[in-house]
């Protein structure tokens, strides 16, 4: 076991195809992909279902039932059913994206202090008015951390694309086993679990920047 | 004036919560509904904004059906106050007072302009401007509760227990900054509250409501206290009614003694009582009666407007003014 | 489908007894581990946020990696099932050991002052009042454990060893539909019975909490 992959300067040429930069860009292509595509679909979908409570038991369960259908496996049919290449490999990520991001929108419209959101209606906001300044606002925290939560799985995850043919960080794991160059497979290792973290990390400044500092347990201001 | 023409309201499942309601809000005055909790007090009140609609009947302002106008525009001339306050937790004090303004289409300048003015108005100073709810006490917080609905200089206010989420010292004042606030502004007020109390402190008009939605008695404090239109209303006014109805009268025409009748009344240099109770004509019996009592030789101090002595009352003088008075009006 | 099925069925059997063998084995493991180390994270508060954070990290490195990886680290053979085992349990306990965490931070202050009042030394506290006031959180996470450890184990079938994994592969490899939808349709069966074994044992041990 060594670092000498990682560190070599050859793999990390831009230019490469193959090489670490180039691996990262595919991979973090995958991931965003995913995000934004299961995000369309479960976004809506949880916050309708939160404010309006029809459908309570899909959201509730959606969490468990996604955990529970295997990735793996659920590519390798969708591979078999449409053909190598990108769609399938988005459908599955995107699988995995969705329940984090419907429980969590749920999760964040059922928390919401119904009081304030009686006196938004009351001061005369329109139905978009108390969904997009009271609602969207207040349910955020919990948001933020389902769909942060799902950005870490996804990146985890998109190392599968490899096993069925595709580019992304996969290829150091899957290629450095095959010729049994475990240097490589930690380099791939470690550079997801980098990826995985600081895109956490860059979520996680998001959230403090988008998130109104009034929601904190704590707020700090000037007092 | 605010007008409610036999109005009913019965929930998807059969409870009725107001029962043939008909009542009437006079303009400038604060009407005030209590009875106890399911009385249907708040659902009225809720109509009158189209947070609740009737299941039959009319709701009318100024002679115009709540029923027929935009749901989003008339709220945004109604200010409301709620238990709790309800404020915007992700906004701050200045942007949660700024709301109406804002939905109205004033510009963000000016309504953080106006809204840094009636927060004075409330009793705050600027430097809760930039703070967020969570760092407001309860009182504090209703205060802001209050400035978020006046903010739109709205000619109705629609107030549902706005200060029965705070400790009774902070109530008491936040009791006298609201007939403050009510004598400079004159709005037309409907409030819910269930603390009889209060609805005779704040109210001009107090409407009782009983269980089942139904209008037991309306009138004003003193009517309601000294004539409980039955039982139910004689029980939820309270077994002190009697005392309480003497708020309402002046302590102008009580006879008083001469100060010399009290050989031990102590005086500063300027004539003003040392160690005694005192109240002015414009106090009410209430409080001369109160003074009375505490006072361990029974008498209370008459002063004029600088605080000079210039008379007293000794407790059998009160009872026997008050029959006089009963002799005197039947 | 039925025709796969039954001339398949000792290769299904066996590879469904590998996959409950290699993804609940680490759930008991990673829950023994993880109670203790949740206790820490309440009894000590500065060890809470680490304690989070490096949860956080071990749960975002990918399953693949880690089975390949293990072996390098504890001297096993790359198709040691032991690899697999270990690597669940790393994430059974990196998700369960902060659930115990905030499920005993949950509890009301009220509660523990209340029995700290009545006489009750720490660790009786913490299992007579503490813990079984924390369960209801502390087997959601269980639930949560369990549920990804199963679909977890298939990735295995990479490294040849992951139960019903190894027919997504044989399936893949063959370009033949039966192997996989059978291997993904006994996987969530298997997730669902083990959550709903989870949910009955709850009910059982906490009839306060029943609605």
């Amino acid at each position: 076991m060594n670092l000498s992959y990682l560190f070599d300067a050859a793999h990390w040429d831009p230019t490469l195809s193959g090489g670490i930069p180039q691996l990262i860009l595919s991979h973090l292509g995958y991931v965003a992909l995913a995000l934004l595509i299961g995000t369309v679909i479960a976004l809506p979908a949880g916050l309708y279902i939160g404010h309006t409570g029809r459908g309570s038991f899909l959201a509730i369960n959606a969490g468990n039932a996604g955990r529970s259908l295997p990735t793996l496996g659920l590519l390798m049919l969708m591979v078999t059913l449409l053909g190598l290449g990108l769609t399938p490999v988005l459908i599955a990520l995107s699988v995995l994206v969705i329940p984090p991001v419907l429980t969590s929108a749920y999760a964040g419209m059922r928390s919401l202090d119904q009081r304030v959101v009686d006196a938004a209606r009351g001061m005369g906001m329109r139905p978009w008015q108390v969904l997009t300044r009271v609602e969207l606002p207040m349910a955020l925290p919990v948001l933020m951390s389902g769909f942060r939560s799902a950005a870490l799985q996804v990146v985890a995850t998109a190392t599968v694309a490899a096993a069925v043919g595709l580019s992304g960080l996969g290829r150091l794991l899957i290629d450095g086993l095959a010729v049994n160059d475990y240097s490589r497979v930690l380099a791939g290792a470690i550079v997801v679990a980098v990826l995985a973290v600081g895109l956490d990390l860059l979520l996680a400044l998001v959230q403090r920047w988008v998130v109104s500092p009034g929601l904190n347990p704590s707020p700090k201001g000037p007092s | 004036m605010i007008t409610f023409e036999d109005v009913v309201k019965v929930y998807p499942g059969g409870s009725t919560a107001v029962d043939h309601l008909s009542l009437e809000l006079p303009t400038g005055k604060t009407t005030v509904l209590v009875g106890p909790s399911g009385c249907g007090k708040t659902t009225s009140l809720r109509m009158i904004n189209r947070m609740v609609r009737p299941t039959s009947g009319r709701v009318l302002i100024d002679g115009r059906d709540v029923a027929e106008q935009d749901e989003a525009l008339l709220r945004r001339g109604i200010g409301y106050v709620i238990q709790h306050a309800g404020l915007f937790p992700h906004r701050t004090v200045l942007d949660n007072v700024a709301t109406v303004p804002m939905l109205l289409g004033r510009t963000r300048k000016q309504a953080r302009t106006d809204a840094l003015g009636l927060l004075e108005r409330v009793g705050l100073s600027a430097e809760f401007a930039k703070r967020y709810p969570a760092q407001l006490s309860g009182g504090q917080q209703q205060r802001v509760g209050v400035a978020r609905a006046l903010a739109a200089d709205p000619p109705i206010m629609v107030m549902d227990e706005p200060f029965s989420a705070v400790d009774p010292v902070v109530r008491e004042g936040l009791h006298r900054e609201f007939l403050r606030l009510q004598k400079d502004l004159g709005k037309t007020i409907a409030m819910v509250t269930h603390d009889i109390d209060e609805a005779i402190k704040l109210g001009d008009v107090v409407a009782i409501f009983r269980q089942g939605g139904r209008l037991a008695q309306v009138g004003t404090p003193r009517e309601v206290l000294a004539n409980p239109a039955d039982d139910f209303v004689a029980e939820f006014v309270g077994r002190d009614r009697g005392l309480r109805s003497l708020s309402f009268e002046s302590a102008a025409d009580l006879p008083v003694r001469p100060l010399s009748e009290v050989g031990d009344l102590e005086l500063d240099d300027a004539g003003r009582p040392v160690g005694y109770g005192s109240f002015t004509r414009a106090d009410s019996l209430r409080l001369v009666t109160d003074l009375a009592i505490i006072s361990p030789a029974g008498i209370a101090v008459r002063v004029d407007a600088e605080g000079v002595a210039d008379g007293i009352v000794r407790h059998h003088d009160l009872v026997d003014h008050l029959a006089a008075r009963r002799r005197e009006q039947p | 489908m039925i025709t796969y099925l039954s001339n398949n069925t000792d290769v299904i059997l066996a590879a469904l007894r590998q996959h409950i063998v290699l993804a609940l084995l680490p759930v008991l493991i990673g829950f023994a581990v993880a109670l203790p180390i949740g206790y820490l994270g309440v009894r000590f508060p500065r060890v809470y946020h680490p304690l989070v954070n490096v949860c956080g990290v071990l749960y975002s490195i990918p399953s693949l990696a880690l089975f390949v990886f293990l072996p390098v680290i504890l001297g096993t053979k790359i198709l040691s099932p032991l690899n697999i085992v270990v690597a669940l349990s790393i994430y059974t306990v990196a998700l369960l050991a902060r659930t115990v965490a905030d499920g005993l931070r949950s509890v009301d202050e009220l509660v523990t002052q209340s029995a700290t009042a009545m006489g009750y030394r720490r660790f009786r506290r913490l299992v007579d009042v503490e813990l079984p006031v924390a369960l209801p959180v502390i087997l959601a996470g269980l639930r949560a454990a369990t549920v990804a450890n199963i679909s977890l184990v298939s990735v295995g079938a990479l490294i040849g060893v992951g139960g019903l994994g190894q027919l997504f592969t044989r399936g893949f490899q063959l370009f033949y539909l039966e192997p996989i939808l059978v291997g993904i349709i006994a996987s969530i069966a298997l997730a669902a019975v083990a959550d709903l074994a989870i949910v009955l044992v709850q009910r059982l041990i906490t009839p306060w909490s029943r609605v």
